[in-house]
């Protein structure tokens, strides 16, 4: 069995701070980490390989710092790492960005089953995954918090939708993004890293991709701009009304924000 | 023991308005800690106390009309000391919760005595600042801290709650308060009583006011899960570890079956089950380099004792599901069974394998389920005797077996009654045993300086 895990460096910290000046969060110094929710897709194949046998090759988009997410995920039992790496594909959108997963994943000839976190703790879209099995034309289940069933040739999954659990079986090729606490993520072996060491990762440009039209690609594919990052403004301010008059304090005082 | 009678409770009451609890007021909470099995006690009177002055007036009033008082700070102890056994008035303090300074010029921060622990935690590291010590309840108040001489995870690398008192504000059994040690980073001026004060179990004074030493907060924290093939491979490998010299934070040491009670009191699945014995390992430093590089020494180190593999946890998540299901072990263990004891006895470092194996052996031997887990790097193992299916007859007879050899065991390596828990009421016996008649007659004699009518705290230690 084929199996490929998507994964991407995210901060490693929660608060991630944005630069005011200029709307770019502040990554310098910043340690990173493989995004939460990809531990648990990598768990999932990890899990799934010990079963049904087969390969993990695991797929990151980034610069070449990325290479280092992709080790760890040989440290925890992935097979191959490959990272997509190219000037051309910075500022990339969702649309890019699942577009060029999309034709690296055609570059390595194909999979079974492509398994994704839910979402990235950066990013937090949530739409990476499905719009790739678009591109690609396969099957999807997103939200997946239980796998039920695998063989040779189907997989049976739960999704956790708002209101219900639905149950879905696909047969490959096809796609899923999984939820987090569905597994718990085996932890990295130093055993591994030893006999690893730094470990090859393959690195793929534009040059080796299908579609070499850099128009697609990057900043010049993506029809979405990001005018403006910024902090939500925290709601700090707490007004206590006390006494008799409250009631009517706080009645004007809505008035006055204009809630009522 | 004369109850107290509704004249006496009157004259308590004014000293303290409406901050006294009598009769059927009194939540039953009041009348054991967090081990029933060494029996539980009604008081006559529990008094809410507010401030120093409120605790220095009900000790004066109590001493004069000789009524015993017990303090209690979070009622989390696991040796009965704070419980009434004789009744008596308990003296709350848990309300006595302000952080009154934290002092970034001299690193120390001054609290009252029922601050929790994770409080102060919280309180100094919003300030970049550090309380090492950990014990594992960190819903104790710091003056119950103070009174066991608690100690934690931390204690391999940081020591004890004892290595970071500077300052005690005690009020005496008749009601004087007196302040011991200072704020100064160091005293040679006379017997330290305040040394004495901690770890003595609310018998000879009670902690109002305590000022700690912090140290800056280390930025860079990394574990690793140490799996093995056997016991006896563990220990001996934590023990060639400490004796490198790479100190990590925290040395624990797990097995298998307290792993899956854990999992299932937490709901919440372990990352590894590859073996049936684990050393957990924590290491933190005010760099990354330094963290990562006592990380990679210690692994290799792991791996030529014998380990099955060293596991990294480098993130938060990874780290944060490691030691949440280590934290839960004893809340696992006691929802695991109808009735259990523990044993806290600490031995050289060395003896560890030794002692483990005999535990187990003796869990074969007596057919009764001792679970262990604990400190392994401060040779601190926490034993727990769980009685399960056992009658009447049988699980006194079969514990007081076990306890006996257990003790008797630690006190032949050369070992200690209690590492971290303190002797309190379950205790007592075990301790003259080990320390012998002369050294219990000086502890008398100390007890007799401090409280000569022996009414604080009564029955205890001793």
């Amino acid at each position: 069995m084929k199996l490929l895990v998507c994964i991407k460096q995210v901060p490693a910290t929660q608060q991630v701070e944005v630069d005011p000046e200029t709307g770019v969060l502040k990554r310098d110094g910043v340690l990173s980490k493989i995004n939460p929710y990809d531990l648990y897709a990598l768990e999932a194949a990890l899990t799934l390989r010990e079963r049904l046998g087969g390969s993990i090759t695991v797929l990151s988009m980034g610069p070449n710092q990325a290479e280092d997410a992709l080790r760890e995920a040989l440290w925890m039992g992935a097979d191959r790492g490959v990272l997509l790496s190219d000037r051309r594909f910075a500022g990339a959108d969702v649309l890019a960005t699942s577009y060029t997963l999309s034709q690296g994943i055609r570059a390595l000839g194909g999979f079974d089953l492509i398994l994704m976190g839910r979402q990235t703790t950066d990013g937090d879209t949530a739409q990476v995954g499905p719009a790739v099995a678009q591109w690609l034309g396969i099957p999807h289940a997103a939200w997946v918090s239980r796998i039920d069933e695998a063989d040779a040739s189907h997989l049976t999954v739960s999704q956790e939708l708002a209101r219900s659990v639905e149950t879905v079986r696909m047969s490959y090729p096809c796609l899923i993004t999984v939820e987090k606490d569905s597994f718990e993520p085996r932890l990295p072996s130093y055993r591994r890293r030893l006999a690893i060491g730094r470990g090859e990762i393959d690195v793929l440009g534009l040059d080796d991709l299908e579609d070499k039209n850099p128009e697609h690609y990057g900043l010049s594919g993506s029809p979405t701009q990001v005018e403006r990052i910024f902090p939500p403004k925290a709601a700090g301010e707490k007004v206590l009304l006390e006494g008799a008059d409250a009631g009517q304090a706080l009645a004007e005082l809505l008035i006055r924000q204009r809630v009522l | 023991m004369n109850r107290l009678t509704e004249q006496q409770l009157d004259e308590l009451r004014a000293l303290c308005p409406g901050r006294v609890l009598a009769g059927a007021d009194i939540p039953t909470d009041y009348e054991h800690d967090e081990m029933p099995i060494y029996g539980a006690g009604h008081p006559d009177a529990v008094v809410l106390a507010d401030s120093s002055e409120t605790v220095s007036q009900v000790m004066a009033w109590a001493y004069r009309q000789g009524i015993p008082v017990i303090p209690r700070g979070a009622g989390t102890g696991l040796c009965g000391a704070c419980v009434p056994v004789g009744g008596g008035i308990v003296l709350a303090l848990a309300g006595m919760n302000r952080i009154l300074e934290i002092d970034k010029e001299n690193l120390t921060v001054t609290c009252q005595c029922g601050v929790l622990l994770m409080e102060l935690a919280q309180a100094v590291e919003a300030e970049g600042l550090f309380y090492p010590p950990d014990p594992g309840e960190k819903t104790a108040t710091i003056g119950g801290n103070i009174m066991t001489n608690a100690g934690g995870m931390r204690a391999v690398k940081y020591g004890v709650t004892r290595d970071y008192v500077r300052e005690l504000k005690v009020v005496l059994p008749d009601g004087r308060l007196v302040t011991l040690g200072g704020k100064t980073a160091k005293n040679s001026s006379g017997y330290s009583l305040m040394q004495l004060m901690i770890g003595s179990e609310g018998t000879l004074g009670v902690v109002v006011e305590a000022t700690l030493r912090l140290i800056p907060l280390p930025r860079f924290f990394r574990s690793l899960l140490v799996p093995f093939p056997d016991n006896r491979l563990c220990m001996e490998a934590m023990t060639k570890l400490l004796a490198q010299r790479i100190t990590p934070t925290a040395v624990e040491f797990m097995q298998e079956a307290v792993i899956a009670l854990s999992q299932e009191y937490l709901g919440r699945p372990f990352p590894d089950h590859s073996a049936q014995v684990y050393l957990l390992l924590r290491f933190d430093g005010r760099t990354l380099e330094e963290v990562e590089g006592l990380m990679e020494e210690a692994a290799r180190l792991m791996l030529e004792a014998g380990a099955i593999d060293a596991l990294i946890a480098d993130t938060d998540e990874r780290q944060g599901g490691l030691w949440t299901a280590r934290g839960a072990f004893l809340e696992a263990i006691k929802g695991s069974t109808s009735q259990m004891d523990e044993c806290d006895v600490v031995v050289p470092r060395d003896r560890m394998p030794d002692y483990f194996d005999f535990c187990a052996a003796l869990s074969q031997e007596t057919g009764m389920r001792i679970i262990s887990f604990g400190h392994a790097g401060d040779g601190n193992l926490h034993s727990y005797a769980l009685r399960d299916g056992l009658d009447e007859q049988a699980w006194p007879r079969t514990l007081q077996a076990v306890m006996d050899a257990l003790y008797d065991k630690a006190r032949e390596m050369g070992g200690q009654v209690s590492g971290e828990h303190g002797i309190g009421r379950a205790k007592r016996a075990y301790l003259a045993q080990s320390v012998g008649e002369d050294v219990m007659a000086l502890m008398r004699g100390v007890k007799a300086v401090f409280d000569p009518k022996g009414l604080l705290n009564p029955g205890k230690v001793l």
